[in-house]
């Protein structure tokens, strides 16, 4: 079985503070991470490799220092890492995103992929169904469990608002799965080893087969026309005083707009 | 618009680098210089004192005649035959868009009735396009996502909305994907810019730590999924006339096939996300049996319990109870947040509820940002007091 696993490296976003004053994030001093439901990808991965053989490569699109995230999925237990990494890749949104990883995935002959859900700094949940379609494949979103897997299918549960779904699909196909699906493990000292001598594949635009057209900027439908701070709540009341005071003017304040 | 460094302008004095969300800026030979990392997000373009850093218009592709798309489109999605009550917030939005741009409403219904896409007409939509191919039965990403790219293809609405919900956010990037179009997740706010007719989508990002305004200028249609509960329904019309068109292509296919479908909705969730009050506890409560002092306000006012992620972290309450990005999403009348400092990731779950009322020790915590009403103080003093005077009140 060849599997595949689609990374992200991300800002933690729990670190990210805003500046007040200029309304942009300072990120000074915010570490990078794996992508929090990527973890659950790489271990879902490395599950099905257990149960039925085979080889996870992981990949991941973004500067030259996302190598990083590859060489900790390794040590995880990953195969080998692939880093697809080019300025022309520049600027991608989730169109170019998908379309750049689908070339390169295209020639790993992936069985299954998996992605996380969705990725925190940018919370799309895109990439991972887009992607399955410019490969002209089935996907299964949200997955919360594999209930079995062999060479010609798999079943699993897909969470949905008001409970789940039990689907299967043929291979080859994409999954994207939450983080109810596993326990991501810890690297072990051995895979820490390998991880560190390990060779990273690098991919630019040379080594996949695409119209520039199609590739980071000039390929992304959608721009950002500005971002700005989440406004603090208008007419905020702060209740001052004694204990006592405080409850007496909340109570003041929610009789008024008879809450209670 | 993306950006670019003015090499001749730059002095190399790196104020910009801490800016970039995503470290796409970098320093090469003393100057300052994109890297492949940069999302185009703009941070950055107002940062430098020298003015260096620049946006440049991207050209349009060719081919694209944007002119001749026209009207909104909503999906409506249905469980069990079931129009589900996104499709009726999405039509609210849906009408005022396409009033503002001076064109018609359609909605697109797979797997229902006809009695259900007349209750579409009466809540503001003109058109219905309806598929009652058995293959809709279930949700299946491929036949989807095949007949709706189709009749986009045959018909180019201008902008395309479906809900932020596990159906829409499934199969609609496959839609995107495949018309060769851009799509904007989990929008909160939708406008037209008045000079373009452009569509504004506004969505948080960052974990709801900044808001960005996304546009889609030279691809059609603009497609975006709308996140639930945030957008208003429209008016009810008993009397609204519209026009059911029936849809479908031959080969529709699915290589994925549902063997069943499981209902487990926990009481507790959908009274998490049904109440109208909420009392949510946090890591504040210094102890697990603080959520005893919870419960009674919770119940005294016939509301439900939440909690933030520290205090599941902490194992003082199941995960169920959890509020935010992790966990529930909730927007009921009153929110009361105790002993909860307002961590991004909680904020996101629970800032659109009406009237939100924090009581924390740290008059710096972030939870007071949006807060309607805040109280400084010990949760220990004030909720004991506050379950007294309401059963003063309702004594009286």
């Amino acid at each position: 079985m060849n599997i595949v696993v689609c990374i992200k490296q991300v800002p933690d976003t729990a670190e990210v503070r805003i500046n007040p004053e200029t309304g942009t994030l300072i990120r000074e001093g915010v570490p990078s991470i794996i992508n929090p439901f990527d973890m659950h990808a790489i271990e879902a991965g490395l599950y099905i490799k257990e149960k039925t053989g085979g080889k996870v490569t992981v990949i991941t699109m973004g500067p030259p220092q996302a190598e990083t995230a590859l060489r900790e999925a390794i040590s995880m237990g990953a195969d080998e890492g692939v880093l697809l990494s080019d300025r022309a890749f520049a600027g991608s949104d989730t169109w170019a995103t998908s379309f750049t990883l689908s070339k390169a995935i295209a020639k790993l002959q992936a069985d299954v992929i998996f992605c996380g859900k969705q990725a925190i700094d940018g919370d799309t949940a895109q990439v991972g169904p887009e992607t399955a379609e410019f490969l002209n494949i089935p996907h299964i979103s949200y997955i919360r469990k594999i209930e079995e897997v062999s060479q010609s299918g798999i079943r699993v549960q897909r969470l949905m608002d008001e409970g789940y779904d039990v689907i299967e699909s043929a291979l080859p196909v994409l999954l994207t799965v939450v983080k109810e699906l596993n326990e991501p493990r810890l690297p072990s000292l051995k895979g820490k080893m390998t991880a560190k001598k390990a060779v990273i594949k690098k991919w630019g635009q040379a080594d996949i087969t695409a119209d520039e057209n199609d590739l980071g900027l000039k390929g992304s439908p959608t721009q950002v026309k500005n971002i700005f701070s989440p406004e603090a709540r208008p007419g905020r009341k702060m209740l001052e005083g004694t204990p006592e005071e405080q409850v007496d003017a909340l109570m003041q304040e929610l009789r008024g707009i008879k809450c209670l | 618009m993306p950006v670019k460094i003015n090499r001749d302008k730059c002095t190399g004095c790196e104020e910009c680098l801490a800016s970039c969300p995503v470290s796409a800026i970098d320093m090469k030979d003393g100057k300052a210089f994109i890297n492949e990392y940069c999302e185009a997000c703009m941070t950055c373009l107002n940062v430098c004192p020298e003015g260096a850093i620049i946006e440049f218009d991207k050209e349009p592709p060719e081919g694209t005649d944007i002119e001749s798309y026209k009207g909104v489109w909503i999906f409506a999605e249905q469980r069990g035959g079931k129009i589900s009550s996104i499709a009726y917030e999405l039509l609210g939005i849906g009408r005022k868009l396409a009033d503002g741009r001076g064109t018609g409403l359609s909605a697109v219904l797979f797997g229902a009735s006809e009695t259900e896409a007349e209750e579409l007409i009466k809540w503001g939509a003109d058109k219905v396009y309806l598929s009652q191919d058995r293959i809709f039965e279930q949700f299946n990403d491929e036949p989807y996502s095949q007949l709706l790219a189709s009749l986009i293809k045959e018909h180019k609405p201008e902008t395309v909305l479906a809900g932020a919900t596990p159906i829409g956010r499934s199969f609609i990037p496959r839609v995107a994907a495949r018309l060769r179009t851009g799509l904007t997740a989990d929008c909160t706010s939708l406008e037209i810019d008045k000079e373009t007719g452009n569509l504004l989508q506004i969505r948080p990002a960052f974990g709801g730590n900044i808001m960005a305004t996304i546009l889609c200028p030279n691809n059609r249609p603009q497609m975006a999924t709308v996140r639930p509960r945030v957008m208003k329904r429209g008016q009810y019309d008993e009397g609204r006339k519209g026009e059911i068109v029936k849809a479908g292509i031959e080969g529709l296919l699915s290589r994925t096939r549902v063997l069943e479908t499981v209902k487990e909705v926990s009481d507790i969730t959908v009274n998490l996300q049904e109440a109208n009050i909420i009392v949510s506890g946090g890591r504040g409560l210094g102890d697990p049996k603080g959520f005893s002092l919870i419960q009674e306000l919770a119940e005294l006012l016939g509301g439900a319990v939440g909690s933030s992620r520290a205090a599941v972290d902490a194992g003082w309450i199941p995960y169920r109870h959890q509020v935010g990005q992790t966990g529930k999403t909730v927007c009921p009348t009153i929110y009361f947040a105790c002993g909860i400092s307002g961590a991004v990731q909680h904020l996101v779950g629970m800032q659109s509820s009406d009237i939100i009322i924090a009581i924390n020790k740290n008059p710096e915590a972030p939870i007071f940002n949006v807060a309607t009403y805040g109280i400084v103080g010990d949760l220990y003093e004030i909720i004991p007091l506050l379950i007294k005077k309401i059963k003063e009140v309702r004594g009286a």
